[in-house]
């Protein structure tokens, strides 16, 4: 029975990380779906926003003036980057824009170190710990902690909202016209600076809720915490077909499942019950799967992308039109 | 065509030896005048100029955009070190090495001239350039910010691997008692040789075929010019020196640790490739000193006001400013014609 909850804990495990990844991979995948543009700096806007969350709750404001503000500022970081930085090199080049969004991604880093140190707080910061955020949910003989319920669920409803607001909507209908073929968006009237300013709101708002979830399981801060998520992200958004924002979230929860699998995997042979597969079956699986492997899942994780990139390049879900590739 | 007569060789080889016996002069006397701080400055130019040309032979040239490189200069720092390290040290520090590599220590040094330290670079490159053409036959088909991401992935990779392998890098302990062979003249000696190569390499047809598929793959392809093969020898040459540039690195600095080669290391070297222009060998040189030299005063400056922080953000927008204002960083592909210094009516210097 042992075996049972432990796999209904991982599958927990994946669908909360995989939220969190649908969460930040469709900010990325709506930018880039209008502008081809890989903002990076997305990654620093789930740090800002942790620092954001925490200098409220360290001011003893409370949680929903904390999220609200938390909201608010990142939301704001991400428009003042795109009016200030992407849109003067609107057209450039793929890889200026991509170098664009990592000297925007360090203003933001240093930036953050600067506030931190005026404000005389140490680095890395201890994240201030959120009662409701806290603690296990017990169902019987399964505990699965509090924040992975809720990175679940809310990444289920803001996901579920997003497809909303992008099918039901005239302004998401224009962001997905604008995905299409933006001069020609343009042509009928579409007004290219606010669709691009909604995505960069919303991607940056979604951003914000995903930093808020890390910063809780992480526990500290420093200003470099948002290189690894975006490049997770990143991978997700490419897994499922990059520029859709439905391959986002399908990248988000497969790459979810894909650590939880390559984290649960290594070491699978100290765990089952003995008896349940033949003697031989298990020592060959502790032989070839120690548990010192699952120390390795980034390097396979990013050896499973350049194997997507190179083929299948448009991904899970992505459009048959093919990148321009060799 | 420019007629090759001996005395045209002979006036257009003036330029280089000029330059390079002024660059001896440099580096002679502030040898003798033992300025400690002012040396490092000059080590640390020389190692950045090497990556920062590398990787404009690799990015500038041919286009194809590597985030990875700083994983090859990794890789060279990893392996030279552990060769060169004396076989007592090893013993003492690296308790866990396979046989093979336990015996080798190319401490040796031929009178006063530290051999040893040459071949384990040597070896390192080399063995780094096998590792970047197998990594380039799988990436330089991708093109765009797909090679960018794809490459970025390798320096993951490399990151995880000398995280992990505590045998051969001591994992994430501190990689040290490397001997300090690095002086200015082995890291300007093998600065020399990258500024020629690649300016050879860039005057070549090889270089030329780089050029040609970077400005449109399309029209080089229909006259004949292969895509692949330059993008390979661009990447793999540029790995060799960049693991040149590792090793010389891990020589001087004498204890690093796997944290070093990221990112942020990346990133600099970028800037420096950008602010000079891709594609221009003395850019690279004149983006290096300029933003190195920025660098040190900013870094100067923020000690005293403790507003640490403030030189990153001043780089990262004199870097977005360029990508605004002047894409193609401010030498663009042209050249300082060395060459034509000493020549009359050579015309402008700048060709």
């Amino acid at each position: 029975m042992n075996l049972v909850f432990y796999v209904i804990q991982q599958f927990v495990n994946a669908l909360s990380i995989g939220s969190l990844y649908a969460l930040m991979a469709v900010g990325l995948a709506m930018v880039f779906s209008i502008l081809r543009l890989i903002n990076f700096a997305h990654g620093d806007l789930i740090m800002v926003a942790a620092y954001f969350a925490a200098f409220a709750l360290l001011g003893k404001l409370p949680l929903v003036v904390t999220i609200v503000l938390m909201l608010a500022g990142t939301v704001l970081v991400g428009l003042l980057m795109e009016r200030v930085a992407y849109r003067p090199i609107r057209g450039a080049p793929d890889v200026s824009a991509l170098l664009t969004s990592f000297a925007v991604g360090q203003i933001l880093q240093n930036g953050t170190l600067l506030v931190t140190r005026f404000l005389q707080k140490p680095n890395p910061l201890a994240f201030p710990v959120i009662g409701a955020l806290s603690g296990v949910f017990t169902f019987g003989s399964i505990t699965v902690s509090r924040v992975n319920v809720v990175s679940l669920l809310l990444g289920i409803i803001l996901l579920v909202l997003l497809s909303l607001f992008v099918t039901r909507t005239n302004l998401g209908l224009s962001m997905r016209a604008a995905a299409e073929d933006l001069p020609a968006a343009q042509l009928m009237g579409i007004d290219i600076n606010r669709v691009i300013a909604t995505a960069f709101a919303i991607g940056s708002g979604l951003a914000a809720v995903a930093g808020l979830l890390f910063a809780v399981q992480a526990g500290q801060l420093t200003p470099y915490m948002g290189f690894t998520p975006v490049l997770k992200a990143f991978i997700a958004a490419v897994i499922g077909g990059f520029g859709s924002i439905g391959g986002a979230i399908v990248g988000g929860y497969a790459l979810g499942g894909l650590e939880v699998l390559l984290t649960a995997i290594p070491g699978i042979g100290d765990i089952l019950p003995p008896g349940l597969v033949a003697p031989s079956v298990q020592a060959w699986l502790k032989h070839w799967l120690p548990s010192s492997l699952s120390s390795y899942r980034d390097a396979f994780v990013f050896v499973i992308l350049i194997l997507v990139l190179l083929f299948r390049p448009n991904g899970i879900l992505g459009r048959r039109e093919r990148e321009e590739m060799g | 065509m420019r007629l090759e007569t001996r005395e045209w060789r002979l006036k257009s080889a003036m330029g280089p030896i000029v330059a390079i016996l002024g660059l001896v002069i440099v580096l002679g006397l502030l040898q003798a005048a033992g300025l400690a701080f002012w040396q490092g400055l000059v080590v640390n130019l020389g190692i950045f100029l090497i990556l920062v040309l590398s990787l404009n032979l690799s990015n500038g040239f041919t286009g194809v955009f590597s985030l990875g490189h700083i994983g090859f200069m990794a890789l060279g720092a990893y392996g030279s070190a552990i060769l060169t390290l004396p076989l007592r040290e090893k013993q003492e520090y690296l308790p866990n090495l396979p046989a093979w590599l336990a015996g080798a220590h190319f401490d040796f040094r031929l009178g006063s001239f530290p051999l040893g330290f040459l071949i384990a670079t040597m070896i390192a490159a080399i063995l780094v350039s096998l590792v970047a053409l197998l990594v380039g036959l799988v990436l330089m088909r991708l093109s765009g910010h797909f090679v960018a991401v794809a490459t970025l992935g390798f320096l993951v990779i490399v990151r995880v691997l000398l995280f992990n392998a505590d045998n051969l890098t001591r994992g994430s302990r501190t990689f040290s008692n490397v001997t300090p062979y690095t002086n200015l003249w082995w890291v300007w000696g093998w600065a020399v040789l990258t500024i020629y190569m690649v300016w050879r390499i860039k005057q070549s047809s090889y270089g030329r075929a780089m050029f040609a598929q970077r400005e449109d793959r399309w029209a080089a392809q229909s006259i004949g010019i292969d895509v692949l093969s330059p993008r390979l020898l661009a990447f793999v040459v540029s790995a060799f020196f960049t693991a040149v540039a590792g090793s010389l690195y891990a020589h001087f600095i004498t204890s690093f640790s796997p944290t070093v080669f990221y990112f942020d290391l990346t990133f600099k070297v970028i800037t420096m490739l950008v602010v000079g222009g891709m594609g221009s060998v003395s850019g690279s040189i004149v983006g290096t000193v300029l933003v190195v030299g920025l660098a040190e005063v900013l870094r100067r400056l923020e000690d005293p006001s403790q507003l640490y922080g403030m030189s990153g953000i001043i780089l990262a927008v004199l870097f977005i400013l360029i990508i605004i204002f002047r894409r193609d960083g401010l030498l663009g592909q042209r050249e300082i014609a060395l060459d034509r210094l000493f020549m009359k009516g050579g015309g402008s210097a700048v060709e």
